[in-house]
């Protein structure tokens, strides 16, 4: 087994780590946290997938860079839904739909 | 061929870029004006971008001069065109619509950052309708999720923030899946490039890309609000200001679904066939679901949204009736076209109707009719679109998908097509029931502003319309890559 495909296979495990994670813990700031967990795993995979012969192939770090940027972008959005969430209702989870009137 | 810095492609997606930039300088609630112009700009971009490819066809453009694989392409065809003209035409009336709108006193606070989060979508769609390769597509799926979620928060109010919230986390696990798919057909094949891929992919794909498949559609399922998936929509679109409600409703679940369309008919085509069921099955139950729920409601906004998962649901059904070849794809993308139009003018007319009853209650409709029948006619008009009676594109559409199960033997299909129709038939005439019954005389109406009845009912006059334009409909989707 090469390296790559290791961390391939790591990121595999990550990333359903992370989406089980973010679907059913119920705290928003861990969904949050699990949300990471399963974007980092995506781009390990995609890293480790696209090593061929030991060789680095640049295109997916390129991806990859731009998908942190976007990871860090959707962060930041909902760390502060969360705080503005807890500062209006005190609550730091999602309740069943509520009924506004 | 004009000069590379001319193509209207790589304008309609600058332009709103620069537009929303603008408007988030000029500070809370400013940039109407400049977006209503931009907008226009705009559309005829998508038009002159629609003309020039009947004569010339398909065009690629690679930005900057740099092409695939190391920059970016932008491709536009036939479909990719019909939805530009789409949003365009949808987002520029709207746009005249929330600049009324938010200049009503009750709902200032609302328009706080409108105009740029409005910008950035546009934006974000434009360039998901021209990208080229599965990773850009990506990127804007997430820009378009991210805009979204900021327009559904713009109230600021605890069921805002909460729909908001939900919004967000489906969005974001599901382009998670999305991305996941991608690294997997990276690491398969070495390119992300969907014309390159299309060859490469046959029925005897390994596991991954089976892997991939699914985790990319089911996560584009996801965001448009396929069911099971669409317990999002509701409380996110029910919950909005009217202007985003339309937005949301009538064009971003369409991005979503215009990319499973791309997928299913592009690269995943030998792989898909197996699916093609599975996905008209949920399209059936979507319908069911949605309608029951449209019935059930006490409040006209959800009503509404809820009835935007009904229809989603016919958009699904195109996948097992894929086999007639053309009249498939035509129904599907007559669907997206007719309920855009149709559901931004729904929205825009709730606006109207809460803005003149200062209610959200189906109850609070009583006697509407006689104070603000415009927009009452503008919401029954687009009710005939979602109903699928003639001549309105939602005919044409349902016409060609129940054509399209006849001819391939499937009568199920038509079952589910004409029984969502009655069931259409069924909540939008739950609103007019109400809206004609009389009212106590000391009963207080808001006045509303004119243009905003006029928005609504020429949105609805358009979905009705359309119905009359399948032969041009069909002679753009016909240019293929």
């Amino acid at each position: 087994m090469s390296a790559g495909l290791l961390y391939a296979l790591a990121g595999v495990l990550l990333f359903v780590l992370g989406a089980a994670g973010a679907i059913l813990l119920a705290h928003l700031l861990r969904k949050v946290l699990a949300f990471n967990v399963m974007g980092s795993g995506a781009f390990l995979t995609l890293v480790g997938l696209a090593q061929r012969e030991g060789l680095a192939d640049p295109v997916p770090q390129a991806m990859v860079l731009t998908g942190i940027v976007v990871a860090v972008a959707a962060t930041a959005l909902a760390l502060g839904l969360v705080r503005a969430l807890h500062a209006r209702t005190g609550r730091t989870h999602l309740t069943e739909e509520v009924r506004h009137d | 061929m004009t000069e590379p810095w001319l193509d209207p492609a790589a304008w309609l997606i600058l332009l709103p870029l620069a537009w929303a930039s603008l408007a988030f300088l000029a500070g809370p609630g400013r940039g109407g004006r400049l977006a209503i112009a931009a907008l226009a700009a705009q559309c005829v971009l998508a038009v002159w971008l629609g003309v020039d490819m009947v004569e010339s066809g398909a065009r690629v453009h690679a930005v900057g001069g740099w092409g695939a694989p190391l920059g970016i392409d932008l491709m536009a065809d036939g479909l990719a065109t019909v939805m530009l003209l789409l949003t365009q035409a949808v987002a520029l009336s709207l746009a005249f619509y929330a600049h009324a709108y938010f200049a009503d006193a009750h709902h200032r606070a609302e328009a706080t950052w409108f105009w740029p989060l409005a910008g950035v979508l546009i934006a974000a769609m434009n360039a998901l309708f021209l990208s080229a390769d599965l990773f850009n597509l990506y990127v804007t799926l997430e820009l378009l999720g991210l805009a979204a979620v900021g327009l559904v928060a713009l109230g600021g109010g605890a069921a805002q923030l909460s729909a908001a919230m939900r919004y967000l986390l489906v969005s974001l696990v599901a382009s998670g899946a999305y991305l996941m798919g991608v690294a997997l057909i990276y690491g398969t094949y070495g390119t992300v490039s969907i014309a390159t891929l299309a060859p490469l992919i046959g029925q005897y794909a390994p596991l991954a890309t089976w892997l991939a498949a699914g985790l990319m559609l089911a996560g584009l399922m996801a965001k448009t609000a396929l069911f099971p998936f669409h317990a999002w929509l509701p409380p996110a679109h029910g919950s909005a200001p009217a202007p985003v409600s339309a937005l949301l409703s009538a064009l971003v679940v369409k991005a979503s679904f215009y990319l499973i369309l791309r997928l299913w008919l592009g690269p995943f085509a030998p792989l898909a066939e197996t699916a093609a069921w599975l996905a008209g099955g949920l399209g059936a139950a979507a319908i069911v679901w949605g309608s029951w729920q449209a019935l059930r409601t006490r409040h006209i906004k959800r009503l509404v949204a809820w009835s935007t998962v009904a229809q989603l649901g016919y958009l699904f059904l195109v996948f097992p009736l894929l086999a007639v070849e053309g009249q498939a794809l035509q129904a599907g993308v007559m669907q997206a076209l007719a309920h855009g139009l149709a559901k931004a003018a729904m929205f825009a007319a709730v606006g109207v109707l809460m803005l003149a009853t200062g209610r959200d209650t189906l109850d609070g409709l009583a006697g509407v009719a006689g104070r603000v029948p415009l927009t009452l006619f503008a919401f029954a008009l687009a009710g005939v679109t979602l109903m699928g009676l003639p001549p309105s594109g939602g005919f044409l559409a349902k016409w060609l998908l129940i054509d399209a199960a006849l001819l391939t033997g499937q009568w199920g299909w038509v079952v589910v097509i004409i029984g969502g129709g009655l069931l259409a038939a069924g909540y939008v005439f739950r609103v007019l029931n109400q809206a004609f019954l009389t009212v106590p005389a000391d009963t207080r109406f808001q006045p509303v502003p004119r243009r905003l009845e006029w928005m609504a009912f020429g949105l609805a006059l358009a979905s009705v319309l359309l119905g009359l334009r399948g032969m041009e409909l069909a002679t753009l989707l016909a240019v293929a890559p």
